[in-house]
């Protein structure tokens, strides 16, 4: 095989798939073909490199050149220039947004710098879709050590010394699941894959499956043998096609190498894998739901005991791990407990995956070592804060988590420390929130997320996160009284503390934390009956300008529910009791007088208290 | 099972990395270029009409045949024209050095004595300015 000279990485994850990375690839294949370059130019797709906020990526080694925002049309220059000229074609490098400057080579990019990729250590590296490349990159070797060297006792002790933690959420240690699992006799047992993904803002499992599904099944076989499975199964929503595809093609080629399938390298171990797809309910990443949903019922969380690990999946034993958790398996295995337990902090070991949203600069997805602090990631990792606004908040765990402030900025980050501060991990969703976000707001979105996503089984979760709902509602719609705010906390603790499953026993987590750190925005809802974000229509005002009415009567002429007073070439003012905001006024004046502000002139209105 | 690509036991699963492993070991030395010699050939207009190319493919072939870790990159002209091909070497923590009138038998001196045991060979031109 003839050495290739230049490597040409083009991103096809789903994010820089759907603005034409696909077409990106074709042209830059085309082109080098055009110019006779083909064999000495390896052109190819590889997995999400995190840096989304930029895509479509291109990455061109050895040098380590990162072009961003690449379209087709950029295709020829980048050949012309770059692979036959050796000029890097500065225009689609990487700005950094504080020198200015561009950034030659990912090597100096602040968004890589404090980044330990483990579980996405092929993502961007390597073609999913062609087998070889994994298995050059180590695929299998693990499998193979463990069926050939190790017992099932042995490989779980790995495990368990690794401190590998569930990255789903939850935290539970996965050498101890496997032990469980492992210890009940049963004619059958199963491997399921966690690939139900539904955090609004997360993309974690499905970039990995995208980028790297091979480490995802040779994990699931490693566990099969520690627990003495032959079946694996992947839960997967059927909205992630791509991941799919990559995952049954994966499937088929290891398949087709005998990596899975009966006696596999010569071993009397058989595994194989088969998918599921679910229709995408957030109550699905629950294990026992999905295992009802995998069985064809109705996806429904069911009482625990009994855990799957005695009976899950047609009431045969199951252990469920999350893609993230499986994807560091395989290293684990190869570099040793040891290695990977000095990474991270006392009890969270390891690294974890961030999928960072909001309003921050480098959209993207990032892994960092369990123990790094906010600040590293939002203001070195994440660039900062959209438009140099000011911080006010990040939402760590989606809808069942809760928001971390300014205060824990520097706090390391590990399943500790974001539950003791009222948040926590889940599967990685970092939403940043800046100066312009009502933080009732947001707590009311998740709400409303958890409200059309409770499954409806038990009574606290179906009727009490709905009347969270209303009542947040009625807060952001400057009905609210002191007594809503003391419903609000009572009701969430008792949502906590009497839900079946785990939705339920978090959904409150949103609106607790922002009561909790930001009682104060409350407190002006409810009271001033002002949004200081300006984020709650009901709480805007339209106010005349003193300054620039002058009392021509169009508005007050034209308010339907006369609202306006004021005597012709004098000032009107706007009687905030009547008006109705329907903004005819603001329509009508030809001055720019009327605005709509967040707060107005009260005269003197007792507000005692 | 398909008997042409089965791999049946561990040792097989070795042999096919070896096999493989060419397709991405660029990308494997990719990730930490410091640690590696690095041979930037000079490939602009002037590099490629006095053979820069076969120069690079030189480096390119017998530096993975020779077994040594290397990351061979073009670059654009220099400015040493009159010394074409020109080819700058990088040895891990050290100053890179720049060699004029580089044809493959001069590459291969340049692997033998400098980059295998970091002798000094004749043709390397004294850098006349500073980048910043």
């Amino acid at each position: 095989m003839s050495q290739y000279k230049m490597h040409v990485l083009v991103c096809a994850g789903t994010g820089c798939h759907s603005s034409e990375s696909n077409l990106v690839y074709e042209m830059l294949r085309d082109e080098v073909e055009r110019k006779g370059l083909g064999r000495e130019v390896q052109i190819i797709s590889t997995g999400c490199f995190g840096f989304c906020e930029k895509g479509p990526i291109v990455k061109i080694l050895p040098d380590n050149t990162f072009y961003t925002q690449v379209k087709p049309s950029d295709a020829r220059e980048i050949v012309d220039e770059h692979v036959i000229k050796g000029r890097s074609v500065h225009r689609l490098l990487y700005t950094d947004p504080e020198t200015m400057e561009h950034v030659l080579d990912s090597k100096h990019m602040g968004f890589y710098k404090k980044q330990l990729r483990i579980a996405l250590r092929n993502c961007g590296t390597i073609d999913p879709e062609n087998i070889d490349e994994s298995i050059a990159r180590n695929a299998y070797q693990a499998l193979g050590r463990v069926l050939t060297e190790y017992s099932p006792q042995d490989t779980i002790e790995i495990i368990k010394r690794s401190g590998l933690r569930g990255r789903g959420g939850a935290g539970f240690p996965t050498g101890l699941k496997w032990e469980i699992a492992g210890r009940n006799e049963a004619d059958q047992k199963y491997v399921v894959c966690n690939a139900d993904e539904g955090d609004p803002g997360a993309f974690m499992d499905r970039s990995i499956l995208e980028g790297d599904p091979h480490s995802v099944l040779e994990a699931m076989a490693i566990c099969g043998y520690c627990i003495g499975a032959t079946k694996g199964l992947v839960y997967i929503r059927a909205e992630y096609p791509l991941a799919i595809r990559r995952l049954k093609t994966a499937i088929a080629q290891a398949r087709d190498y005998g990596l899975l399938g009966e006696n596999i390298l010569g071993t009397s171990f058989s595994f194989d894998v088969s998918m599921k797809y679910g229709a995408g309910a957030f109550v699905c990443g629950e294990e026992t739901a999905l295992i009802h949903s995998m069985e064809g019922k109705r996806g429904e969380p069911s009482n625990k005991p009994p855990f799957p690990a005695q009976s899950g999946y047609l009431g045969k034993p199951t252990n469920v791990n999350n893609v993230e958790t499986l994807a560091n398996v395989p290293v684990i295995i190869l570099k040793g407990a040891d290695w990977f337990s000095a990474i991270g902090t006392e009890k969270s070991k390891g690294t974890k995956v961030f999928a960072l949203a909001g309003k921050i600069n480098n959209v993207g997805l990032i892994e960092v070592p369990m123990g790094i602090t906010l600040r590293e990631i939002i203001y070195e990792i994440g660039g900062g804060i959209k438009n140099g606004k000011k911080f006010k908040a990040v939402q760590t765990g989606g809808p069942s988590g809760g928001c971390l402030t300014e205060e824990h900025l520097d706090t390391p980050i590990d399943y500790e420390s974001l539950t003791a501060a009222g948040s926590m991990m889940g599967s990685g969703g970092m939403i940043v929130l800046d100066e312009d976000d009502c933080m009732v707001s947001v707590a009311k979105f998740f709400l409303g997320f958890t409200v059309e996503e409770s499954c409806g089984k038990c009574a606290p979760c179906r009727i009490g996160n709905k009347r969270l709902h209303e009542t947040l509602t009625k807060i952001t719609e400057g009905k609210g009284t002191q007594e809503d705010i003391e419903k609000l906390r009572n009701l969430g603790s008792v949502i906590k503390d009497t839900s079946l499953c785990g939705l339920g026993q978090t959904s409150p987590n949103p609106v607790l934390s922002t009561l909790d750190n930001f009682m104060d925005e409350y407190l002006e809802h409810v009271h001033e009956k002002k949004c200081r974000s300006g984020q709650c229509r009901s709480l805007l005002y339209y106010v005349i300008s003193a300054d620039d009415c002058i009392g021509c009567m169009a508005c007050k002429r034209v308010c339907p529910t006369h609202a306006i007073s004021g005597e012709k070439k004098e000032v009107h003012v706007i009687n905030q009791e009547i008006c109705i905001k329907c903004g005819a006024c603001m329509e009508k004046c030809q001055f720019d007088a009327i605005s709509l502000l967040n707060d107005y002139p009260r005269v003197a209105v007792a507000i005692n208290n | 099972m398909n008997q042409m690509t089965g791999i049946k036991t561990l040792a097989d699963l070795k042999k096919k990395q070896e096999e493989v492993r060419a397709r991405i070991n660029l990308r494997d030395k990719a990730e930490n270029p410091e640690s590696l010699v690095q041979v930037k050939v000079a490939m602009a207009t002037c590099g490629i009409a006095s053979g820069a190319k076969e120069v690079m493919e030189f480096f390119v072939e017998e530096l993975d045949k020779r077994s040594i870790d290397a990351v061979v990159t073009q670059t654009g002209c220099m400015g040493y024209c009159f010394a074409e091909p020109t080819v700058e070497i990088t040895l891990p923590g050290r100053e890179p050095v720049v060699f004029g009138y580089v044809n493959p038998a001069k590459a291969d001196e340049i692997i033998e004595c400098y980059i295998k045991d970091g002798e000094l060979v004749d043709g390397i031109i004294p850098q006349n300015y500073d980048t910043i």
